[in-house]
């Protein structure tokens, strides 16, 4: 298992000095050069720039999905670059929630069994899986749809679905990679709103990746990335 | 956390129905022809068996001549005596019981109908070495032996040609100048391993047809039933010595006399069809070979289809090993599945083809028990490769997978 979390008044998530190269020799591509932020627990970011910047790059090390080539990634105190391969999955697991650009729902499958999903990876019985789909799907929405499958939702709906997924298992850090990239305008401002409801109701901490302003209007605070560098963040200069 | 992953695999079948069934048709095939084709092999080789069994259960039949089989050259050889009967009874051991046999075509007539059959006369051991049973009435007793009394015991053929559905048993045939009472009727053997109707015959007390149909002493065959069939080739040995010895043949000079025993064709004729049975089993295994290699191919292609959601159960915190098990088991599921539904479709197959054939259907549990095992054993040796090929997926790869 993952190592036990740090106390809550620190940072939720410390990112110093990460570099990402991909490959090696001539041909090794730096992705990221040198990033240094922080995230405080209960904020809402949106990470903009555009392609090539690294700003995916950085969400799949904050999403434990990649390590940095250097540098460190400290989410609660956890050393996360440090992590094996299955004690990343297991902090994925039991912390973080993913909302995709493509939603990722299992076709053919259930809007309440799509939600179940992760609940069948951390062992909880059939009725404890049951009731807490139903309260995520309640929670965004969806009271009604559980035995519709996706083909028989629409996109916002779908995504709905992937965001109660996402908030089943009550995660600390919400990851969201272009949720509204695939949606209409007034669909999109739905799901910010929703994005921000939880932000605020449950106190999930939302990172999310977009390159519509605004979307990331929604967000508390913006960090633009550059070049695989931090360009702006709008939160230190808020505070300054 | 094992019953949660085969939740998952289940879903994962029940969501691709059509695909599950391409997929899992393969080892049905196969299972269902190992198991159809060894149960009415069983079925066959059973009924050859039955059919030496009729003929009489470690039977040794003495003839004279040297060759066996049809054309038999007898000519010249010196028939056998009720002596040679008695002296085998005496002197070796461990044999249950002799019955010397004279036969005779011969036709016989009831009312206004006739028929062409053989007339055997013996003893009443007869129908202990020939495992007769009888249907109605009895066999002849010890004084009617002793007198040649004109009395019978017929066959189920020769009732149906002469009494139709009536119960024989006292009535009166005629046989040539005499007329003789039917007292006991057999119970039905039907055609010999060799294709012959063994119900077309009457027998009746040695005495009577040498007296009235043959005309001398001789005897065309000595039936000798052997009490425990592992003593069969020594019982033939002492048999063969003690005929030498009462014929006079000495030194390098051939027998003019066979002995065969059941056991013999018994085990040649079951031989080859075990052997059959064995041979169409393996070619059947091939196949159920081939729908393990589906399935491979199935699930490999699977895994390429279903790399975004590997990827998504990578990222919401799916072990590796949580992926190896799910689909490995999806695998095992359906080479499993597969196996049963090929165990229902080869019970109704045999049956059916077991009943065109005319053979007995045997249901084997072993047979059955091992399709089922190796079926799985399939899926687990099939499904690893593509199991491992997802659980090894890169997340971040699978997720940007179009």
């Amino acid at each position: 298992m993952t190592a036990a979390p740090g106390p809550a008044d620190e940072a939720l998530i410390e990112v110093a000095g990460v570099t990402k190269v991909y490959g090696s020799g001539p041909a090794a591509f730096p992705a990221l050069a040198g990033v240094d932020f922080a995230v405080a627990e209960g904020d809402f970011v949106a990470v903009m720039g555009p392609s090539g910047s690294g700003k995916s790059t950085v969400m799949n090390i904050l999403g434990c999905l990649d390590v940095p080539t250097e540098g460190a990634y400290v989410f609660r105190g956890v050393h996360v670059e440090q992590l094996t391969r299955n004690q990343r999955a297991l902090l994925r697991r039991h912390y973080l929630g993913f909302v995709f650009q493509g939603f990722n729902l299992l076709a053919r499958t259930s809007a309440i069994e799509n939600v179940e999903l992760p609940l069948l990876y951390r062992g909880a019985s059939a009725a404890a899986r049951h009731a807490a789909a139903r309260t995520a799907l309640e929670a965004v929405g969806l009271k009604g749809w559980e035995t519709h499958t996706p083909a028989e939702l629409s996109g916002g709906q779908q995504q709905r679905v992937a965001i109660a997924r996402a908030i089943v298992t009550d995660p600390t850090l919400l990851l969201a990679d272009e949720p509204t990239g695939n949606l209409d305008t007034r669909t999109s401002r739905e799901i910010m709103e929703l994005l921000c409801a939880l932000n605020r109701d449950k106190g999930i901490t939302v990172l999310m990746v977009t390159h519509e302003p605004e979307m990331a209007g929604y967000a508390k605070g913006i960090i633009h990335f550059v070049d695989g560098r931090v360009a702006s963040d709008t939160r230190r200069e808020g505070r300054s | 956390m094992l019953w949660n992953t085969l939740l998952l695999a289940l879903r994962a079948i029940r969501r691709n129905l059509l695909r599950s069934f391409l997929t899992t048709l393969g080892i049905v095939i196969g299972v269902s022809a190992v198991i159809t084709l060894v149960t009415v092999g069983n079925g066959a080789t059973r009924v050859v068996q039955d059919q030496i069994a009729s003929m009489g259960s470690n039977l040794v039949v003495v003839r004279p001549g040297q060759r066996m089989g049809p054309g038999r050259d007898s000519a010249g050889a010196p028939p056998f005596k009720v002596a040679d009967a008695e002296a085998i009874q005496s002197q070796i051991t461990g044999i249950e019981a002799v019955a010397p046999a004279a036969t005779k075509g011969a036709t016989v007539v009831y009312m206004a109908q006739n028929w062409s059959t053989t007339i055997t006369g013996s003893t009443s051991a007869y129908f202990h070495t020939g495992n007769w049973q009888l249907a109605a009435g009895r066999t002849f007793n010890e004084t009617e032996e002793r007198a040649g009394k004109a009395v019978c015991v017929i066959g189920e053929t020769v009732r149906r040609e002469l009494f139709g559905s009536r119960n024989p048993v006292g009535s009166e045939l005629r046989i040539k100048q005499f007329s003789c009472e039917v007292v006991g009727l057999l119970s039905s053997k039907g055609q010999s391993a060799m294709g012959s109707d063994q119900d077309d015959t009457i027998i009746m007390p040695l005495r009577t047809v040498q007296r009235r149909l043959t005309g001398t002493q001789d005897v065309n065959s000595l039936r000798v039933s052997v009490k425990d069939g592992l003593m069969i080739e020594r019982a033939k040995a002492q048999i063969t010595a003690l005929m030498r010895e009462r014929r006079k043949i000495t030194g390098n000079e051939l027998d003019n006399f066979n002995v065969m025993d059941t056991k013999q064709i018994a085990d040649t004729l079951t031989g080859t069809t075990r052997v059959l049975t064995a041979l169409l089993g393996a070619v059947a295994a091939v196949s159920l070979l081939v729908g393990g290699i589906g399935i491979m191919n199935i699930m490999l292609v699977s895994v390429t289809e279903r790399t975004r959601e590997i990827g998504t159960r990578l990222a919401i915190g799916a072990l590796e090993r949580e992926v190896l098990w799910q689909f490995l088991i999806e695998a095992v599921v359906l080479a499993a599945l597969g196996g049963l539904i090929g165990i229902g479709l080869a019970v109704v197959v045999s049956a059916g083809l077991a009943k065109a054939m005319q053979v007995p259907f045997l249901f084997n549990p072993d047979i059955n028990a091992l399709s089922f095992l190796f079926s799985a054993a399939i899926g687990v040796i099939f499904g690893y490769f593509p199991a491992r090929k997802a659980a090894r997926l890169n997340p971040i790869e699978a997720l940007r997978h179009e």
